[in-house]
């Protein structure tokens, strides 16, 4: 089988999909936190293939990859900073404890 | 200084005004002082007009050729209001009267008023009913009048109630102002309605529009508007059927009474018919309407005067049917007579006013004239010239009413017979009534023990008055009135020999009647009652009118009350409520979607952005479209 652009579309928007699922449904920060790496990943996988597939390859794609890589990991930093933070306030890391957002 | 009065004419009406915020806002605590301020300030406006009048004599200025001077007030597109002066004969005596009657009123009430708590706060009131009503003889166009009118009504509202604390003083308060809002209301109107027609309510312009106007379209509409115009002076100047107001209008102190029914309130709408009066001659059937709702009220008013009790009410009945006497010359066409007989009016009805209050202050405030009689010999100077008044509006020769009276009673003859019977009738009414009056307190056994003696403050005036009541008809009968106040041409003033002794004749009968009633009580007075019985009783109670007007009130207005009341309730609160609560539901259907928990607010988000996908692949072809043209202006 022909492994072309729309099977990495494929695997990309599945994984997307996966990671937006986790997002919504998970309770625990953690796994929202990996949920959202899920995703950023996914969104790579497209960069990287575009990048490959396009009929004028030049490096955008994978300088745009490299830029969301590195953004990915100072989120996770901070991201883990504040799930640390929120566990030192609220005792849980259950997101359906923390709805302090309600009007 | 000629030249200066003219201009200046303006502060005649400014100084008591300027008064009535000084005396409001400083000195109402002061006694004395507010009384100078007040009395003072009118002295002023006093001296001021007999400074127009003599210029106007001098000068020669007509009513054809009146002094103008204005400022602009009110321009916007469309729109053009002047404020300004207008002196001419007509205003100058109408200043000098109001002037001088209210000086002479407030130098009364000096006395009259000692001991009152509420002594600067009347004088500050009775200054701005000054300034209102000689700012209203000087104004140049209806809304500048209008302005005036309305103050001059305010002013009456917060006099009748002066004596806030008594009940019977506060209602007629409220019944005054209402009774003459329902004119006003007419004459708001009708004033729109001009400034809508000829686009301007100017009294200069108008008389040059109106002839042209009604040369062009006829007069049909300005008919109706004239008679809207004409329910102001109707309600203003007590005429039937708004005239309920003006008897109850004695509840305010004596003072307050003699300046309506003399001077300033009910004589404004005399005053207005005879400043517009370029556009009532013009409109015969107007005239018409004017001249019978006047010779009905002149007759209706002496009608009920005859069987009253109270003093102060059958002199109020008295104005009444005097206004109607004006209104009369008014509609036959002779505005002289009219003015003239304002001008008689002035003096002797105020000295009439202020002679009643002297009697009801000098025994304990007794308005019953059954309970006075034999005053007499212990008030000489009060039965004098109160004597003096009932001549002279009974019309006996000299005395002023003779001579304006019989003006009216000529030019009515001239033109409607009806209406000259009418006015005969009433003339002999107007005498047996008053006579009655003089005989019942001044004659036969003195009934009341106790009788203050008067200050000289309210003496003064009085003689004063007396004077004026006595020669200012014949002094304006040989200085010629007719050729300086007038409409059109000059009208030589002739007497008519046959009327004048005819009248006179009368008023001696009525006199030497009412004396066998009163005076000597040769006649039985109760068998005569009895006799006239459903007469007496009808009128006794005023025609029922009052009782009519309760049971009118009661009958709509209640009614509509009610219906008002129930569409209040359940059909305007019931929107409001409605809205409120439709609100209330949506919002708590929505604050279920507040729940505080970020992943819905996610995927809630994520359904969003997926219609607006689909929404962008379904329409793909309009969205480029939009942006190309889009793109096509921006670039």
């Amino acid at each position: 089988m022909n492994i072309g652009l729309t099977q990495f579309l494929v695997l990309s928007a599945a994984l997307f999909c996966i990671g937006l699922y986790g997002i919504l449904v998970k309770r625990n920060l953690f796994s929202i936190l990996m949920c959202i790496e899920l995703m950023l990943n996914g969104v790579n996988i497209s960069l990287a293939a575009f990048n490959y597939f396009l009929p004028m390859p030049d490096l955008s794609g994978q300088v745009m990859m490299i830029f969301s890589i590195t953004v990915a990991a100072a989120e996770v930093a901070i991201g883990l900073a504040l799930i640390f933070r929120i566990y030192h306030d609220f005792n849980t890391v259950n997101i359906d404890k923390i709805n302090n957002m309600k009007g | 200084m000629g030249q200066f009065v003219l201009t200046h004419a303006w502060l005649i009406p400014l100084v008591p005004a300027l008064a009535f915020a000084i005396i409001g806002l400083f000195t109402r605590s002061l006694h004395k002082l507010s009384a100078i301020i007040s009395v003072g300030a009118i002295f002023f406006s006093f001296i001021m007009s007999l400074g127009i009048v003599y210029m106007v004599l001098s000068l020669g200025i007509s009513v054809d050729m009146p002094f103008i001077q204005r400022v602009e007030w009110i321009k916007i597109a469309g729109l053009h209001f002047d404020m300004g002066v207008i002196i001419d004969p007509l205003s100058a005596i109408m200043l000098l009267v109001v002037s001088l009657v209210s000086l002479l009123v407030q130098i009364y009430s000096v006395g009259y008023m000692k001991g009152d708590k509420g002594y600067g706060r009347f004088f500050s009131y009775i200054s701005l009913f000054c300034a209102s009503m000689l700012g209203l003889n000087i104004s140049i166009n209806f809304i500048q009048m209008y302005v005036f009118w309305e103050l001059v009504g305010l002013c009456s509202y917060l006099l009748i109630g002066f004596y806030y604390y008594h009940i019977p003083a506060r209602e007629a308060a409220k019944k005054a102002f209402i009774t003459t809002r329902i004119g006003d209301f007419g004459l708001l109107i009708g004033i729109l309605a001009l400034q809508t027609l000829f686009g301007t309510v100017d009294f200069i312009q108008l008389r040059q529009i109106i002839p042209v106007y009604i040369t062009a379209s006829g007069t049909g509409v300005l008919t109706i508007i004239g008679i809207l115009l004409f329910m102001g002076p109707i309600g203003k100047s007590g005429q039937f059927p708004l005239h309920v107001w003006l008897p109850d209008a004695m509840e305010g102190p004596a003072p307050v009474s003699a300046l309506i029914h003399a001077a300033t309130m009910v004589v404004a709408g005399v005053y207005l018919v005879a400043r517009a009066y370029f556009l009532f001659s013009s409109l015969p059937v107007l005239m018409n309407i004017i001249a019978w709702v006047g010779g009905f009220t002149a007759f209706f008013g002496a009608s009920i005067a005859f069987s009253q009790r109270a003093i102060k009410r059958i002199l109020a009945y008295s104005t009444i049917s005097q206004l109607g006497y004006m209104m009369l010359a008014l509609g036959v066409g002779s505005l002289t007579a009219s003015m003239f007989h304002l001008m008689t009016h002035a003096f002797f009805k105020s000295l009439l006013f202020l002679c009643a209050g002297a009697v009801m202050h000098a025994i304990n405030d007794e308005a019953d004239i059954f309970k006075m009689g034999g005053l007499r010999k212990k008030m000489p100077l009060v039965f004098v010239t109160m004597t003096i008044g009932v001549l002279a509006i009974s019309g006996l020769p000299p005395f002023s009413g003779f001579f304006s009276k019989d003006a009216i009673l000529a030019a009515t003859a001239k033109v409607s017979m009806p209406l000259y019977i009418i006015g005969v009738i009433t003339a002999f009414m107007t005498a047996f009534y008053m006579a009655r009056l003089l005989f019942v307190v001044f004659f036969g056994e003195c009934k009341q023990k106790n009788i203050h003696t008067i200050s000289n403050f309210m003496q003064v005036p009085l003689v004063i008055l007396a004077a004026l009541a006595a020669v200012a008809g014949f002094a304006g009968y040989i200085c010629n009135f007719g050729d300086w106040v007038r409409f059109g041409p000059p009208v030589k003033e002739h007497m008519d020999i046959m009327l004048a002794s005819l009248s006179t004749v009368l008023s001696l009968a009525a006199f030497v009647f009412a004396w066998n009633l009163y005076g000597s009580k040769r006649w039985s007075v109760d068998a005569i009652t009895k006799k006239l019985g459903i007469i007496y009783t009808i009128s006794f109670n005023k025609y029922y009118i009052d009782e009519f007007y309760a049971f009118l009130c009661r009958i709509f207005i209640d009614g509509i009350g009610k219906i008002m009341y129930f569409i209040d309730l359940y059909i305007i609160d019931g929107i409001v409520n409605a809205a409120s609560s439709l609100v209330l539901f949506f919002s708590s259907v929505l604050s279920k979607f507040q729940t505080g928990q970020v992943q819905r607010y996610a995927a809630v988000f994520f359904c969003g952005v997926i219609i607006l996908l689909m929404c962008s692949i379904v329409y793909f072809d309009k969205i480029s479209g939009l942006i190309a043209i889009a793109g096509g202006g921006a670039f």
